[in-house]
């Protein structure tokens, strides 16, 4: 065990983290001022951080701009929907390729992950003339559909299973276990933390996504957060306070579960490294 | 029994995987085909697919005559030349430091991160306003100082150095991440040794931590270098690609060309060039990689 005394070499690590802290976190608490002041203070030179006359109708005046509530309601639904499909999709595959055998699984692996690596923008305008075919443009499974899929979720799911022995799953078997029943019951528990990392990891990147509900919805009734944030600047340019209300409206949901659940963002995001 | 064990096992494969492939038949396997058939057509999105015509090679040999396509390209490897040193070496201070056993350092680790967990689309606006050209406390700062601040976004020479400098305040703390885990990778032995036969403090970072920490580097550097190419989000709504098409990228171009100027064979082209782009980019990386990334043995 280190010591932590002061030290000229912990002040100086102190002074630059500080720093950077600073530099990091300012526009949050830039944003969170400018959310409360009126549409002059928000503009006059010099600014100051503490609004002089605190204005909470922002918060309420935003409804007359855009339905920003029904956003953030259609965000938390998409963003659950997505996760909670995704984990299960991906776990389900993941489990086969990790636990049941069958002749070429290793072809089909290689496959879904080669596939699975092309990135959206290759895929975009195929999919979006899809999603019009099939009447899915301007609908929630049309929003939610192409999320719960992940390669990076499927394989990092089974490389953790891989490491559950073979005995166990066996010996589960010898008891009259089914796949299914060894799946539910020894499988998912076994797995716990990446599945917590995980489920952050898919909230947060559905919970933030912009080039596909842009290509996917027009229609206010389905319109997620930062769809909507990005219409509502479009519209509104420079009305700061409005939009640093909307802004905060999108940040507090996400900031709180990181609050929460510190450790499995950034576990999350060591193991992935997408973003 | 036996055989009785072996169908229950192909069925269960067959059920479990089922979701999956059906998603990537139709959601990924499909849409691909079709991305390479549209790129060969000049299909408009407008009229119906049926009168769409085969024109060969035009659209990918037009994507090479694009000026905008050059730009966006160029554009690109501008934002890379500027990012990444400051990414890197930003993500590296900022992890060694992190790895210090101070008071508080979980507080630091924390906030440095804050960046990272918040949408795109949300930052973009904020930065919008920290560096407008009269209402901007970026400029107002400067002031303070005596400078006087350009307009930033709307400024041709800056509006790229002003998205790579947002790029990087948001990414930074993701890169020290994955690099402070690294970190924590080296065992303290060596460091032990080291100080046994007198080594000064850069002397242990130059030839211990930054050794060491090369296979880290190397993934965070691919994954930034993919990131970059894809470079969308902020851009669109910072600058919208302007002033003069000084911050336009390759997705930027896509998406315009395929959903405002409704130009599909034409946008399909230049995605699968950038697709290229990428795969070539990173399989580059991954051969340069033996030259410079120490793996322990």
């Amino acid at each position: 065990m280190k010591d932590k005394r002061w030290t000229v070499k912990s002040i100086l690590t102190h002074i630059i983290l500080l720093a950077a802290t600073v530099v990091l976190g300012f526009p949050f608490v830039w944003m969170l001022s400018g959310a409360f002041k009126d549409s002059l203070e928000v503009v006059k030179m010099p600014p100051q951080l503490i609004p002089s006359n605190w204005k909470f109708d922002n918060f309420t005046e935003i409804e007359k701009y855009f339905p920003i509530y029904k956003f953030l309601l259609n965000s938390v639904l998409t963003a659950g929907v997505t996760t909670l499909l995704q984990l299960l999709v991906c776990t389900m595959a993941a489990y086969v390729f990790a636990k049941i055998p069958f002749k070429g699984r290793g072809a089909v692996f290689m496959l879904f992950l080669i596939t699975m690596m092309v990135p959206m923008q290759v895929t975009l305008t195929p999919l979006f003339i899809l999603f019009q075919k099939a009447n899915l443009i301007d609908t929630f499974t049309g929003l939610i559909l192409p999320g719960i899929f992940s390669a990076y979720g499927t394989f990092l799911l089974r490389q953790h299973m891989m490491t559950i022995p073979n005995d166990l799953i066996e010996a589960a078997f010898m008891d009259g276990a089914s796949y299914y029943r060894v799946f539910w019951q020894l499988i998912l528990p076994l797995i716990k933390p990446t599945l917590a990392a995980l489920t952050i990891f898919a909230f947060m990147s559905s919970w933030n996504s912009f080039l596909w509900p842009l290509i996917v919805t027009s229609s206010k009734d389905v319109m997620t957060l930062p769809l909507g944030l990005s219409k509502l600047q479009g519209r509104w340019a420079t009305e700061w306070n409005i939009l640093m209300a909307g802004n905060v409206v999108s940040f507090v949901p996400i900031f709180l579960v990181y609050l929460f659940a510190q450790r499995y963002f950034i576990k999350g995001m060591t193991m992935s490294g997408i973003k | 029994m036996a055989g009785q064990r072996k169908w229950n096992r192909r069925t269960a494969a067959f059920l479990f995987l089922l979701p999956a492939i059906l998603g990537l038949m139709l959601l990924q396997l499909v849409p691909m085909i079709a991305s390479i058939v549209i790129s060969f057509t000049d299909w408009d999105l407008l009229t119906n697919w049926k009168q769409a015509n085969f024109v060969g090679w035009d659209n990918y040999t037009q994507v090479f005559k694009d000026e905008k396509s050059y730009t966006s390209l160029l554009n690109v490897f501008v934002f890379l030349i500027g990012y990444m040193p400051l990414v890197m070496v930003f993500g590296v201070l900022f992890a060694v430091l992190l790895n210090r056993n101070i008071r508080g350092v979980k507080f630091y680790r924390a906030a440095i991160f804050v960046p990272v967990i918040t949408s795109w689309v949300a930052v973009s606006i904020v930065w919008r306003w920290l560096l407008n050209g009269q209402s901007g406390i970026v400029n107002y700062l400067l002031s303070l100082v005596g400078i006087q601040g350009p307009v930033w976004l709307q400024d041709p020479t800056w509006a790229m150095a002003a998205v790579i400098a947002v790029t990087v305040w948001k990414d930074v703390g993701f890169v020290s991440i994955i690099l402070l885990a690294g970190l924590q990778d080296i065992s303290d032995d060596y460091y032990e040794a080291s100080e046994l036969d007198g080594a000064s403090a850069w002397n242990k970072f130059r030839n211990i931590t930054l050794p060491m920490l090369t296979p880290s580097l190397f993934f965070v550097m691919t994954i930034s270098l993919i990131n970059s190419f894809q470079l969308f989000d902020q851009v669109l709504i910072m600058t919208n690609g302007g002033p003069a098409g000084s911050t336009s990228t390759i997705v930027e171009q896509v998406y315009k060309n395929a959903f405002q100027f409704n130009k599909m064979g034409f946008a399909s082209a230049q995605s699968w060039v950038l697709f290229v782009i990428i795969f070539a980019v990173t399989f580059l990386q991954q051969w340069l990689q033996k030259r410079w990334v120490v793996y322990e043995r």
